[in-house]
C-alpha cells in the first residue's frame, strides 16, 4: 500500500518534470492543467471537505490576476497610462524589473485574497446551503461586472500583462519558465493540502460537513476554521490567477479574470468528476476533464460550450460519486475499509 | 457618479415608473420561481434563459411578420412544453436530490441555453417593436412608452389568473397540495409525478410571457438571462415563498432599485448593482438571523 502510493508519487514527479521536454509542443495546456489542478485541488476544500458548494472561488482568481498585474506594471510604470495605452507597448521591463515586479506580483496575488476572504468570510460562510451557493454566485458575477467598471484596471476592454522582457531566451524559454511556476505551485498547493487534511484541520472541516450544528455543540469554533479554510484556498486560487495572467496576457473582466461560465464552472465540475472530499479525487478529475478538453474541444468546433452545458448534467446526475467515489465502491480494500463477504451477501438493495 | 437626478427631480418620477413597471414583469418571473421552489424545492438556474427564450419566441414572430404583441399567448404554449420536456429529460432526476445538483444540473441546462440560443438567433441585441407610441406625462417631462404600461398590465392579468387557477382548478389543488406534502399527497392518490411536471411547465409558461413582454419593451441578448434568475431570486428570498402581494411589491422595489442605480451610478454598474445587492440582502438577513442563532436554510 506505502510502497505503490511512493511510485505513484514518484512517476508524477517524474512525469511533472520531464514532460516539458517530452513534449515539448503541449508545454502550454500542460500548464494549464496544473492550473485547473490547484482549482479543483482549492475548491474541494470548501465543496468536498467542508460541504459548502461555493461557486464564488473564482471572486479570488480574479482579484489575484488584477492584482498580479498590476503590481509588475504600477511598481515601475504609472499603471493609468499603461492601460490606456491598451495594446501597444510603449513601456518595457527591463529582465530585472520583469522578474523583480513578478515575484512582488505573485506574493500580492496570495495575500490579497487571503485578505479579502478574511474580510467577507464571517458574513457569506454564516449562509448554508443553496443560499451560499446562489449567494457566492453573485459574488463572482458583480466582482466581474464591477471590475468591468473601474478604469484604472482597463474597465471592460482589459488590461495586458507585461511581455516577457526581451534579452533572456526566447519563447520556449518562457513558456517552459511559466511551466515549471505553475507545476510548483500545483505541488505546493498539494502538499499543503495533503498535510493540512491530515491535521486537526481536516477533521474539522469533514465534521462541519457531516453536522455543523453538531461540531459547534462539541466546542469546535466552526467559523474560524471555514474562514481559515477559505483563506487557504484564497491563497492558492490567487497565486493561479496570477499566473494565468501572464500566462494569457491579456485580462478581461468577465471572460479572463471572473470567468465564472469557464473556470468558474471547470473547477466544480473537476472535483465532482473527480470525486469530491477526497484528496486525489480533484486531481484525477482535473487531468481528465483538460485531456477530455484539449482533445475533444476541437471536434466541437464552436460548439464547446454546448458540450460543456450537457457534460455538466451528465455528470451531475448521473456520477455524482466522481470517479474515485467509483473506484471505492468497485474496490472498497483499497480504501482502507473492511469488508465482511458475508454481510455484502446479506445486503438487499433497496430501491 | 451622476446626480443630476437629484438636481432634476422630475427623472425621479420617470425612473420610479419605469421600475415599477419593470418590476411587475420580474414578479411574475419570482412568482414562477416561488411556484417551482416550493412544490419541487429545486432552484432553477435556467430561468432567465427560458425568459430569454420566450422573448426570441416573439421577436421570431416579429421576424416574421407578426405582431410580437401576440407573442403573449404562443409564447408560453411553447414554453409550456419545452418545459414539461426538460422536465421528463433533466429535472425529474433531480427532483429529490441535494439542492447543489439541482443548481448544478440547471446551470448546465442555462450554459446549454444560452449557447444554443447563441447559435439560432445570434449573438446581436435585437428588439420586436410593437409600434404602442408613447404617453407623456407631466407637460412632457416624463416618457413612458406604451407598450411598457401594456407589458405590465399584461403581467398582471397573468398573474391574477395564474392565482385564480391555482385557488380553484383541480391541478391548481393538487399542486398545493403537493407543495404541502408531497407524501401525503401521493398516498391520497394525486400523480406528483404529473404534478411536477405540470408546475414545471407552468413556470415555463410564465417565463414565456414575461419574455414576449421583455422582446417588446426592452431587448433580447442570449447571455442576459442570469440576471432574470437572480433577481427572481433575490425576489423570492424578499418576500418568502407563497406570499403573493411580497413578491408583487419587492419585484417593484428591485425595479425601482435598478432605476435609480442606472440614473446614478451609469448603466455599466446596472448588473453589477443588482448582484451586489443580491450579495448584500443574503449577508443581512445571515446576520439578522444568527443573532436568533438560526440560519438560513
Amino acid at each position: 500500500m506505502k510502497r505503490n502510493n511512493l511510485i505513484l508519487y514518484g512517476a508524477l514527479l517524474v512525469f511533472g518534470l520531464l514532460a516539458p521536454f517530452l513534449f515539448p509542443a503541449f508545454k502550454l495546456q500542460i500548464s494549464f492543467m496544473w492550473i485547473l489542478v490547484i482549482l479543483a485541488l482549492t475548491w474541494d476544500v470548501q465543496g468536498g471537505q467542508m460541504g459548502y458548494n461555493t461557486f464564488g472561488n473564482i471572486l479570488f482568481f480574479g482579484i489575484g490576476m488584477y492584482i498580479c498585474a498590476s503590481t509588475q506594471i504600477g511598481l515601475f510604470f504609472p499603471l493609468e497610462e499603461w492601460t490606456a495605452s491598451g495594446g501597444e507597448k510603449t513601456f518595457l521591463h527591463t529582465p530585472s524589473q520583469y522578474f523583480l515586479g513578478l515575484s512582488a506580483g505573485l506574493v500580492l496575488a496570495g495575500i490579497v485574497p487571503v485578505v479579502v476572504a478574511a474580510l467577507i468570510g464571517y458574513g457569506i460562510l454564516g449562509l448554508r446551503g443553496h443560499y451560499f451557493a446562489i449567494c457566492t454566485l453573485g459574488l463572482g458575477i458583480a466582482a466581474g461586472e464591477l471590475a468591468g467598471g473601474i478604469e484604472i484596471i482597463g474597465a471592460g476592454q482589459g488590461m495586458t500583462a507585461p511581455p516577457w522582457p526581451k534579452g533572456i531566451g526566447d519563447t520556449e524559454f518562457r513558456s517552459e519558465f511559466f511551466y515549471f511556476l505553475t507545476f510548483i505551485t500545483m505541488l505546493a498547493t498539494f502538499t499543503f493540502l495533503r498535510w493540512a487534511y491530515q491535521r486537526r484541520f481536516g477533521l474539522v472541516l469533514n465534521a462541519i460537513r457531516d453536522n455543523e450544528d453538531k461540531a459547534e455543540a462539541m466546542g469546535i469554533h466552526t467559523m474560524r476554521y471555514k474562514i481559515l479554510g477559505w483563506m487557504v484556498s484564497a491563497f492558492f486560487v490567487g497565486i493561479a490567477g496570477g499566473l494565468v495572467g501572464n500566462m494569457v496576457g491579456y485580462i478581461e473582466p468577465t471572460e479572463i479574470a471572473f470567468a465564472g461560465a469557464t473556470y468558474g464552472v471547470f473547477m466544480i465540475l473537476m472535483a465532482i468528476l473527480g470525486g469530491k472530499g477526497t484528496l486525489w479525487g480533484p486531481v484525477i478529475g482535473a487531468m481528465v476533464f483538460h485531456i477530455f478538453k484539449e482533445g475533444f474541444w476541437t471536434f466541437f468546433l464552436g460548439w464547446q460550450y454546448v458540450a460543456l452545458g450537457v457534460l455538466i448534467v451528465v455528470i451531475v446526475i448521473f456520477f455524482p460519486e466522481g470517479i474515485m467515489g467509483w473506484l471505492r465502491e468497485k474496490f472498497p480494500e483499497r480504501f482502507g475499509e473492511v469488508v465482511d463477504e458475508a454481510d455484502r451477501k446479506a445486503q438487499v438493495v433497496l430501491k | 457618479m451622476d446626480l443630476l437626478i437629484f438636481q432634476v427631480p422630475i427623472l425621479m418620477v420617470q425612473a420610479s415608473l419605469d421600475g415599477a413597471l419593470l418590476g411587475i414583469l420580474f414578479a411574475l418571473i419570482a412568482y414562477g420561481m416561488a411556484l417551482q421552489w416550493g412544490v419541487m424545492n429545486i432552484i432553477n438556474i435556467a430561468q432567465g434563459e427560458m425568459v430569454i427564450l420566450g422573448g426570441y419566441i416573439a421577436y421570431t414572430m416579429y421576424v416574421m411578420g407578426i405582431h410580437p404583441a401576440y407573442g403573449v399567448i404562443v409564447s408560453p404554449i411553447i414554453m409550456y412544453f419545452i418545459g414539461w420536456l426538460l422536465y421528463k429529460l433533466v429535472i425529474n432526476r433531480v427532483v429529490d436530490r441535494d439542492l447543489f445538483i439541482s443548481i448544478l444540473a440547471t446551470f448546465g441546462i442555462s450554459i446549454l441555453t444560452q449557447q444554443l440560443m447563441n447559435f439560432i438567433f445570434g449573438a446581436d441585441v435585437v428588439v420586436a417593436q410593437s409600434n404602442f407610441g408613447t404617453t407623456l406625462l407631466f407637460d412632457d417631462m416624463v416618457t413612458l412608452p406604451n407598450a411598457k404600461i401594456f407589458s405590465a398590465l399584461i403581467g398582471i392579468i397573468f398573474a391574477i389568473g395564474l392565482v385564480l387557477y391555482m385557488k380553484k382548478s383541480k391541478l391548481g389543488r393538487a399542486i398545493r397540495a403537493t407543495s404541502q406534502n408531497a407524501r401525503a399527497a401521493k398516498i391520497l392518490g394525486i400523480d406528483t409525478e404529473r404534478v411536477y411536471a405540470a408546475t414545471f411547465g407552468i413556470n415555463a409558461a410564465l417565463c414565456g410571457v414575461a419574455g414576449a413582454l421583455i422582446s417588446i419593451t426592452f431587448t433580447l441578448h442570449p447571455y442576459v438571462g442570469l440576471p432574470y434568475t437572480v433577481r427572481s431570486f433575490m425576489i423570492v428570498i424578499i418576500a418568502g415563498l407563497g406570499n403573493l402581494p411580497g413578491v408583487a411589491l419587492s419585484g417593484m422595489g428591485l425595479g425601482v432599485f435598478e432605476e435609480f442605480s442606472d440614473y446614478i451610478l451609469g448603466t455599466e454598474f446596472r448588473i453589477g448593482s443588482v448582484f451586489t445587492l443580491l450579495v448584500l440582502i443574503l449577508v443581512y438577513r445571515r446576520f439578522r438571523l444568527s443573532r436568533k442563532r438560526e440560519y438560513l436554510e
